[in-house]
């Protein structure tokens, strides 16, 4: 599903208040076109009052989007429409000063995914960007990897910032969030799907009045009935917070706990494995050893 | 032709020419304040123009002895000369009275105008330079060149004095007074303020504010009414203001009694409300702020700052910061000669930052979000509102009852340990007396404030009818909050939607308590105490003597700081200013808390959660700081009946709770605490025996 993830040259930079100043470079001259970004956008909800939101992620894809000059700048929710609730979301993104939402008109219970990728082979958008995962719901986290796979595009998970996209040349650079801060350049064809990081800058305020003109445009879509038939019989309990690891502090020195604060987690045991069957074992000795299984 | 007869028909041409000049320039300028936004026009307002400048105007003006014995002088002779001198030199009206008449009005003005003068001299910074330093000089000249014009018609002085020479004099010295008295007056002069400001008396957009009365609420926005395609929320330019806002800039005497009040240009903020004000003038009437001879914005150059009536004034004319910097503490407003309302417009101008632009500085915009998705600033989960009161069983709305004398609003300090301290204070005082109360519980919100300070008038509406609906289920008299914010929301700002009650701040409430005898304080502790009066409880609801006489009647004589009462110093912590936080040269609650060390308290008694916060956020040594509540508490004296009335009152309540409470909250005298101690064990035994 990954495989056409960081298709060209990596870099890794630890020094990222660089490339925060490096100034976006927009090349769309030659054709007259300019870059097509789309933003899907879901509902999200806070979680404590578990009221509806502005998802934290998608939010951030749009201040994205909004940041990037000269390009032309869609903003998409799929699901159902003329509901109140969706409805308070969708002018809460309209409040950062988006003219116009389109809502792929969805039923609850059908598969998005399908309306999406019709919707899209259509469209033709050079980027698309959406959250890492929802906020509630399954929460899988699968719809960008799904995506990208279905429209043949690249996905880059948890980028932060779109430093430069160059229609002409068909590449964009992108900025992907690393542990601990660290940031790394990536080199990504045209087009691709990215998810957007909780580091990428803040979103906007969103502004009461912007959100009253913006226009929320239903279009109508394909709805195929959803593959998966079993998540309407599913009980949908709150998540039990995961135990944490007890942590055995090694360190002896005040400069052995700086290191170990703030080095990059080695992974070192790591293999690589090509016999599926071996694979799947090692897989199954790590969920067994973690006791998750 | 000799100068007596010369000088009747020549002032006979000037005045003529500078009347209709002087009509020509008012037509003008009433052209300019109708650039602005409709309002109701208040006509019968203009028949109290007399009685609200000699009473309500006064009332301000009086404060300060010098200048208002001044001005009466100086403005009472202009006003009486002017009649006379139009009268006799315009109309042809002569008589010997009316020669003796204009003598002693303008002998009158002279007076007054030499006291001007003396002000002048080495004026104090607040007051402004430029034009109206030359001010007393005009003054001087129209009233000695009337009087000395007199002179001769009154016969004092035989005719033809002087001669020629005199003449000229006397004309140049006429036609410069005339010049800056009467067409200053309608063309932008220094006396443009009597003609404005007599006009803004009238119109004013708060008529409620004279007579004794008060008006403090903010007006709302009718968000439904609104047409967003054409109209738009709050003011970007001058020219969204409504006209008799305009109006209310030009009335401004630039006295600066505002900036010696305001605790943002104390601080070193940038915010000057006089500049501000005339700022709003450069806006309304197009030009630059070079003209201004005031003092600057602290920390911001002036004179290269343009402005028009369609041009935007944020970022402009005005740096945002000067928008953000406000307390919304209303001392400017309280002090303002002219009642000129600076915070209406300046949350106007926050009102298009935030809903327009959605560029709320600092915190602003989080605090804004959090307000939407949990209905309190800070984020926290809505269900965790009761938390502070988890061993207080607190009769809950819609829980264990539905009706109750009084409705105890908690506020947002629920969530804050500081302020649970005067919560827990306040429930243990409403037990003592007996009071039927309850509290709304988990379903209560934040009263609005803050978004409403900060301009988000959407999100205020909605927190203040959600609180609407949700009061309106149960039944109760009465309101009382430990909040002054709170207060002044429930009291003066939910009847727009609505929500009428009877709102009282714990401190008026227990005053009553306390002068019906169904609480006794014990007056044997001298404590060293001086007390600070929050914006929203005193220039806002004019509560300065509850607080006070529950003070007393523990036995504490008050060291007053001294700005007190309606001169009191803000702490800092209104109008969200904690939140888009400005930066200055000082904090303004170290400035309060100098001000509070000055009377060498070791006390400061508040009574606001705000005030608590920002004067405790002070760095040691301090005197302590105390809700008044907190001291009463301390000063409880329980007797033996009111002791047993709430031991078989709560036999309900988990016992070992009752007994958990009864000694940590009450902090008895040594000799009342005896009383508990038998009486507990008393209720122990008859625990053991059921």
């Amino acid at each position: 599903m990954r495989k056409q993830t960081h298709s060209a040259s990596t870099e890794i930079n630890k020094n990222t208040e660089g490339l925060h100043n490096n100034v976006v470079k927009m090349v769309n001259t030659a054709s007259k076109e300019s870059v097509n970004v789309t933003v899907l956008v879901s509902v999200g909800e806070h979680p404590l009052s578990k009221r509806p939101r502005r998802a934290e992620q998608d939010a951030r894809a749009i201040e994205i989007g909004l940041n990037l000059p000269g390009t032309q700048l869609h903003v998409m929710h799929a699901g159902a429409a003329d509901n109140v609730q969706t409805n308070t979301v969708l002018k809460d993104y309209l409040g950062m000063g988006l003219p116009e939402i389109q809502v792929l008109n969805i039923p609850q219970e059908a598969d998005n995914l399908t309306a999406l990728t019709s919707n899209f082979t259509d469209s033709n958008p050079d980027i698309i960007l959406t959250g890492i995962r929802a906020e509630n719901g399954e929460s899988s986290g699968m719809l960008p990897y799904v995506l990208s796979e279905q429209l043949g595009m690249a996905l880059v998970p948890s980028i932060t910032e779109i430093l430069s996209v160059d229609k002409k040349a068909g590449f964009a650079e992108l900025l992907q969030a690393l542990p601990r801060g660290q940031r790394r350049k990536v080199r990504v064809k045209l087009p691709f799907v990215a998810t957007v990081d909780m580091a990428a800058k803040a979103p906007r305020q969103s502004a009461f009045g912007a959100a009253m003109r913006g226009k929320i445009t239903v279009v109508d879509a394909i709805a195929t009935a959803t593959t998966n038939n079993a998540n309407t019989e599913w009980k949908i309990t709150p998540a039990q917070p995961r135990p944490k690891r007890l942590k055995v502090v090694k360190a002896k020195t005040a400069a052995d706990r700086f290191k170990a604060a703030t080095a990059k987690a080695q992974g070192g045991a790591g293999k690589v494995i090509y016999n599926n069957q071996e694979a799947a074992d090692a897989i199954l000795k790590m969920l067994t050893d973690e006791k998750v299984l | 032709m000799f100068a007596d007869d010369f000088l009747p028909s020549v002032l006979f041409v000037l005045l003529l020419v500078s009347v209709l000049l002087t009509l020509v320039g008012a037509g003008r300028r009433v052209r300019l304040w109708r650039q602005g936004q409709a309002s109701t026009v208040h006509w019968a307002g203009l028949l109290s123009i007399p009685r609200r400048y000699l009473v309500d105007l006064h009332h301000v003006v009086a404060s300060d002895k010098y200048i208002s014995n001044t001005h009466v002088a100086t403005a009472g002779g202009f006003v009486l000369t002017t009649i006379l001198v139009l009268s006799i030199y315009l109309f042809g009206i002569s008589g010997p009275v009316l020669n003796y008449a204009l003598l002693a009005s303008s002998a009158l003005m002279f007076i007054g105008a030499v006291f001007v003068f003396l002000r002048r001299r080495n004026p104090p910074p607040n007051l402004s330079k430029g034009p109206w330093s030359r001010l007393p000089y005009s003054l001087l000249t129209y009233a000695s060149s009337f009087f000395i014009l007199s002179l001769p018609a009154t016969g004092l002085l035989p005719t033809n004095t002087g001669g020629w020479l005199l003449a000229v004099v006397l004309l140049i010295g006429i036609t410069w007074g005339v010049g800056e008295m009467y067409l200053g007056m309608a063309w932008g002069g220094p006396m443009k303020h009597a003609f404005a400001g007599a006009l803004h008396l009238g119109f004013h957009r708060r008529q409620e504010r004279f007579g004794g009365g008060r008006s403090t609420g903010l007006k709302s926005i009718n968000l439904e009414s609104i047409h967003l395609e054409t109209g738009k929320l709050g003011v970007e330019k001058p020219e969204d203001f409504k006209w008799n806002q305009l109006l209310s800039f030009d009335a401004c005497v630039e006295c600066g009694r505002c900036e010696k009040a305001c605790p943002a240009f104390a601080a070193g903020q940038p915010l000057n409300p006089k500049k501000l004000i005339q700022d709003m003038v450069v806006g309304m009437a197009g030009g630059s702020d070079a003209q201004f001879a005031g003092s600057p914005y602290p920390g911001v150059q002036a004179g290269t700052h343009k402005g028009g009536a369609i041009i935007p004034i944020v970022n402009v004319l005005v740096p945002s910061e000067t928008v953000w910097s406000c307390t919304t503490c209303r001392a400017c407003v309280q002090e303002c000669p002219m009642m000129i309302e600076h915070v209406d417009a300046i949350v106007d101008m926050r009102r298009f930052e935030t809903l327009e632009k959605g560029q709320t500085p600092g915190k602003g915009a989080e605090l804004l979000e959090n307000l939407k998705t949990t209905d309190n600033p800070n984020g926290y989960a809505p269900n965790s509102r009761m938390n502070w009161a988890a061993d207080q069983n607190l009769p809950i709305f819609g829980q264990q009852v539905e009706q109750a004398d009084v409705l105890l609003w908690i506020g947002d300090a629920a969530f804050d340990m500081r302020n649970q301290r005067t919560l827990r204070a306040m429930v243990s005082l409403l037990r003592a007396a007996n009071v039927d109360f309850a509290v709304l519980g988990d379903s209560e919100c934040d009263s609005g404030d803050p978004a409403r300070r900060l301009g988000d008038e959407a999100t205020f509406q909605r927190l203040a009818k959600t609180n609407i609906a949700t009061m309106a289920q149960y039944k109760f008299k009465h309101i009382v909050t430990a909040d002054p914010h709170a207060f002044h929301c429930l009291k003066n700002e939910y009847g727009d939607f609505g929500g009428n009650y009877d709102v009282y701040h714990h401190t008026g409430f227990f005053a009553e308590l306390v002068k019906s005898q169904k609480l006794s304080l014990s007056t044997d502790k001298a404590l060293s105490l001086t007390y600070h009066d929050p914006c929203y409880l005193g220039r806002y609801n004019g509560e300065y003597d509850a607080p006070r006489y529950l003070l007393e009647a523990m036995g504490i004589s008050i060291k007053e700081m001294e700005r007190s009462k309606t001169k009191a110093r803000c702490c800092g912590g209104g109008g969200g200013a904690p939140i888009t936080d400005i930066p200055g040269t000082q904090r303004i609650p170290d400035m309060r808390m100098e001000d509070a060390k000055a009377t060498k308290a070791d006390i400061i008694a508040v009574g606001c959660p705000q005030c608590s916060l920002m004067l405790e956020g002070v760095v040691e040594p301090r005197p302590q700081v105390k809700d008044i509540a907190e001291l009463m508490l301390d000063a409880l004296v329980l007797d033996t009946q009111t002791l047993d009335a709430q031991i078989l009152g709560k036999q309900v309540l988990e016992e070992e709770t009752a007994v958990d409470t009864k000694l940590s909250a009450v902090n008895l005298e040594p000799t009342a605490a005896k009383v508990v101690n038998v009486k507990v064990s008393h209720k122990i035994t008859s625990t053991a025996d059921v």
